[in-house]
Parts: C-alpha cells; structure tokens; sequence
C-alpha cells in the first residue's frame, strides 16, 4: 500500500516532498508547509517589491508585500529608496493605504503618529504624555535591507543573506538583456493589471518557464494573430531552450532571435508593426530610431524566472504574491520607455492588453488551468505533480548552466531545487 | 406618442445587456460603429484611454477577436463561463447633440465562478449616435468599482 504522508513531519522533511523529476502535490494544498514556505523563503530570501520608476522622483511611494507582510517603497527628499514595513510603531496600524502616489509624510489614521519618507517619526500629538517613556529617534517605521539590479528592487528580511547580485547570479546577464525592450530610452512602468486566482503560487510560479501549455492552453490567442506572427509563437519545434541558472532562477528561450533586441536592427519590419513604423515616421523619427523601436515593442524573445515573486516575461514584469496557501496574487506590471514617443508606448501597452490581465486573451486561459490543477491535486491521499519532462535530454548551455530543450521542464526543477534547499532544516537555522 | 430620444436610449442600453448576458455576440457586434470604442479602464478616473493600460481597449478589430475567442470554442475559460446576469438602473443623461447622445447608469454584473455568484459593480458610460437605421453604439466605458485593486479573470464582456 502506498504510504500516507505523516503530516506532522512534512515540514521537517522537505526532501521527501521534491524528488528530481517530481513533487508531492501536497505542496499546493498543505497549510503547514505554506506557513513554513513563508518563513524560510519570502522572509528569508530577496523579493522583488519595485522598480525603480515606479518611485522615480522624489516623495514618490508604492505599497507592496513581502511574503504577507505589507512593506512601503519610498523615495526620499535626497532621493534615496527605502523599504518600511507599513506598521505604526504605536499599535500597529498601517500608515499607507495608496497603491502608488507622492508624499510628504506617512501618517497613522489611528493617533496621527507621523513618519518621513525615510521612516522616522517626526511627529506625536499631545507628547507630553510621553515624557521620559519614549525617544522618537528609536521608533521609526521598521527598515528592510533593499538593494537594485537594473531598477529592479529587491527586499528581504534577512541580514545575513548573501548580496543581491550573488543571489541574482546566472541570471544577471538575461536582466541586461531584457532592459533594453524600452528601445534606448529609461525602462519605465506604464501601469499593472491585478488578478487573483484560488491556486498556491507555485502554479504560478512554474507556469513561466512552462512552454509545454502554450499551444494548448493559448490557442485562442494564436488564432486572434495573424500569420507570420502566430508563426512566431509557434516555438515548440525550435531552437529554443530552458536553462537553468542557479539558486532556482531559471530562463526559458522561446524565440532565439529575439534574445537581443540591439541585434539585427537590419531585419524587415513585421508586418504586425507596420503600422508602429509609419507612424514613428510621421513624427519624424529617423530610420535607425524608427528600427530600434520596432525591434524593441514585441519584448525579448525569453521568459527568465526569478525565484520566488518575480518573473522577466517577454514584454512585462509578472508579479506574485501568496495570499494562503490557495489563493494567489498576481500583477502582470506593464513596461516600456520614459519619453519614448507616443506610439512606441501605447503599442506596449495596446499589445499588453492583447495578452496579459484579467481581459486578456491568454491570462484568463492560464487562470484556468491552475486553478484546475489546484481542484484536482485535492484527489486522492497521496500523488505526484510530474516535472520530469526532458529529464534525459539535458545538456550545458552555451554558459555551462544545465539546459534542456525549450518545452521541457527544466526551470520548475530548478525552482523546486531551491525550494527544497530554503525549505530543509538546514537553511532554516 | 414616440419615446423621448432618452428613452429610446435607454431601450437600446437594456437591449446591449440582454445580448450579452444571452451570449448573442454577433448581434451584440453588429449594435456598433465601426470606429467606436470598447473600454474597461484600469484607473476609474482614467480619460486618456489610448495612453493608459486598459483592461480592455477594443477598437472594431479587437472587438471581433475578443467575440471569435469566446465563440469558437478554443478557450478553455470561456468554454467554462457560466453566464451573467446584468441590472442596469440610475439612468442618467449626460448631453444630447443633434449627431448623439451620451448617458451614464449603474450595473450590478453577476457571474457564477466556482459554484459562488461573483458581483461586477460599476458605472457605464455610453455614446450613442443617431443614424438613419436608428442608434448606434459608439462608444461604452466601464468603470468597475474595484478596478484598482485584483479582480477575478474575466471570460465575458462587461
């Protein structure tokens, strides 16, 4: 008879819950091992809360979480970024509700306690009361170690964690790659769409380097394009790859020649963006500029996945935050160039629309099948979730990194491998 | 006597939603201009359309492919959609020009999503043109209460 898993030593136990090629399916539905993936991995590693233009000047914030915990971006007076956790020191309360916008302070709804944009606690009413009890100078908003990659700022709780830059690792080269899609000017948010599906995030999380789904579960997608673009998206049978990039970061190459859009800016313009370059050429855009943007609108050839929150996907930063263990967040954030023209922008954005979001033609379509997975991994005591694919077919990529081929499952054993490492005893002392 | 131009707005309106909450999406097409515009904003203050991100932003062609994809039968979560039901009410009229007419009302959009009835609140708005075959629609605004925040995946037309 098949053995029962002992709930109470899951947690102390990872090892048997992720093997190579396959995980145990308790791993989207048990509630301790949710806990527990909390504590030793979105409190402990770096996560991803912003980029840097979404705060671009001074004053600016945004509110985001780390884990579950609720954490404020800022820009300060000096312009200097910062990460506070959003809770009063007094009783607790959050000091910003906004998703995004500009400030001069934080200030508690609950006694009007008042924090600057670097979090220290400016103000008190009535402090007499406070007279020898207090001193403001050791009650600021509590600060978390931050550091940016290419605007990309990361947070975490854990002091001791290795620099951002180590822990980014294999995948720093695909970051610099990626950044150039905003076709020469400053990478820039336009504006997020926000969904929730009833899944664990890791659903999610495997579903970026997951090219295996794309003609299945987005074939409604490629009927809406025309043809020498659906002949783009029909990636299965190419020269693409997943590799894997250490520390459970993973990059899954669909379209090869779209890896670096600095490249062959001599190729024809495709036909779906014809109608892009004449109108960048009616503003006066000469022709080199007019083949930079048209090269650059599409996004990058490559979906890189960095574990655990965020992902660089094609043409937009994908977002996930764990809401419980059923029950994700996601922000499909898009992106393009600060003071590129007009029609640069709004075909990003027109071609984000297309896609991404709760309206889009595919992130529906994706919803539904985690959710599914979600449903059906309830079935039965005991059951695998299968990552194997490609399993025998690996081979070092061009950087010595472990590859496989472009719909194999690479990335997810990759991001499991991790998984398992932040998860065991070990990492958790 | 005949129906105030107002009324017969709101006759077209109500008639909008029936299409749609009864899937009756190439009539549902066939109610617009060829040049107007579907919008569901993600900021509800939003007036710029064309350099905001939108939740949806259909011009005729988009239009056409976001009914294609709900009909033919190639999408998974349309294929699992349920249906809606809509309320509109709070009808109120906006401005009235010889060429159209604009007017603004409330929805209370219901679908059913894992056997729970999920509620879509939110102000429409609608430009109508004035035709010889009648009232056109060129343009509908849909202003969800909570589109700043998450919503659930859509696989329907507000």
């Amino acid at each position: 008879m098949t053995q029962l898993i002992d709930i109470e030593n899951v947690t102390a136990d990872p090892g048997r819950l992720v093997e190579e090629g396959r995980v145990d399916k308790s791993l989207y539905s048990d509630p301790a091992i949710f806990a527990q993936e909390l504590e030793r991995i979105f409190n402990s590693t770096w996560v991803w809360v912003a980029h840097e233009s979404e705060v671009a000047e001074a004053g600016a914030y945004k509110t985001a979480f780390v884990g579950r915990q609720p954490v404020i971006v800022s820009r300060d007076r000096k312009k200097n970024i910062h990460v506070l956790l959003n809770r009063c020191r007094h009783r607790g309360a959050t000091v910003c509700e906004g998703k995004r916008g500009k400030t001069r302070a934080f200030t508690c709804p609950y006694h009007g306690w008042g924090y600057s944009l670097d979090g220290e606690l400016r103000a008190i009413p009535k402090p007499e009361e406070y007279e020898g009890v207090i001193d403001k100078q050791e009650l600021p908003l509590e600060r978390l170690r931050h550091d940016s990659y290419q605007g990309m700022i990361f947070a975490t709780f854990n002091e001791e964690a290795e620099p951002l830059e180590a822990f980014l690792g294999g995948a720093k080269k695909w970051i610099d790659l990626f950044m150039k899609q905003s076709g020469g000017y400053p990478l820039q948010v336009l504006g997020d769409h926000r969904f929730r599906f009833p899944g664990n995030w890791k659903i999610q999380l495997e579903n970026t380097t997951d090219a295996y789904h794309f003609p299945i579960v987005h074939k409604s997608f490629i009927s809406s394009l025309d043809d020498q673009t659906s002949e783009v998206f029909d990636f299965l049978d190419g020269e693409g790859f997943v590799e894997d990039l250490g520390n459970g970061h993973s990059v899954m190459v669909m379209i090869p020649e779209l890896v670096d859009l600095e490249a062959n800016l001599d190729d024809p313009i495709p036909e779906r963006f014809a109608e892009l370059a004449e109108a960048l050429r009616a503003e006066g855009h000469d022709e080199a500029e007019v083949r930079r943007l048209v090269r650059a609108v599409g996004g990058t050839g490559f979906n890189l996945n960095l574990f655990p929150n965020v992902a660089c996907s094609m043409a937009f930063f994908r977002v996930l935050t764990p809401i419980s263990v059923d029950e994700t967040e996601i922000h499909h954030v898009a992106i393009g160039g600060a003071g590129a023209p007009a029609p640069f922008n709004q075909t990003r954005m027109r071609l984000h629309e297309h896609f991404q979001g709760p309206m889009g033609f595919g992130t529906p379509d994706d919803a539904e099948g985690w959710e599914r997975v979600q449903k059906g991994s309830l079935a039965g005591p005991d059951g695998w979730i299968l990552v194997n694919r490609g399993l025998k077919r690996m081979a070092p990529s061009a950087d010595g990194n472990p590859a496989g081929a472009v719909c194999s499952e690479t990335g997810m054993r990759a991001a499991y491998q991790m998984w398992k490492r932040l998860m065991s005893d070990e990492a958790g002392e | 006597m005949a129906d105030s131009m107002f009324q017969q707005a709101i006759d077209f309106i109500n008639r909008e939603a029936d299409l749609l909450d009864h899937k009756a999406y190439a009539d549902w097409l066939g109610l617009w201009e060829r040049d107007g515009t579907y919008v569901v904003p993600v900021d509800i203050h939003a007036t710029d359309f064309a350099n905001t991100l939108n939740f949806a932003y259909d011009d005729h062609a988009m239009r056409e492919m976001r009914v294609a994809r709900l009909k033919n039968g190639e999408s998974v979560s349309s294929e699992a959609q349920e249906g809606t039901v809509r309320s509109l009410s709070r009808f109120c009229l906006l401005d009235e020009d010889e060429a159209s007419i604009r007017l603004r009302c409330a929805m209370f959009l219901s679908e059913v999503r894992l056997a729970k009835p999920l509620l879509y609140p939110a102000n429409v708005e609608y430009r109508l043109t004035k035709t010889a075959e009648g009232l056109r629609l060129h343009t509908k605004v849909v202003r969800l209460i909570n589109a700043g925040h998450h919503l659930n995946t859509v696989a329907f037309i507000f």
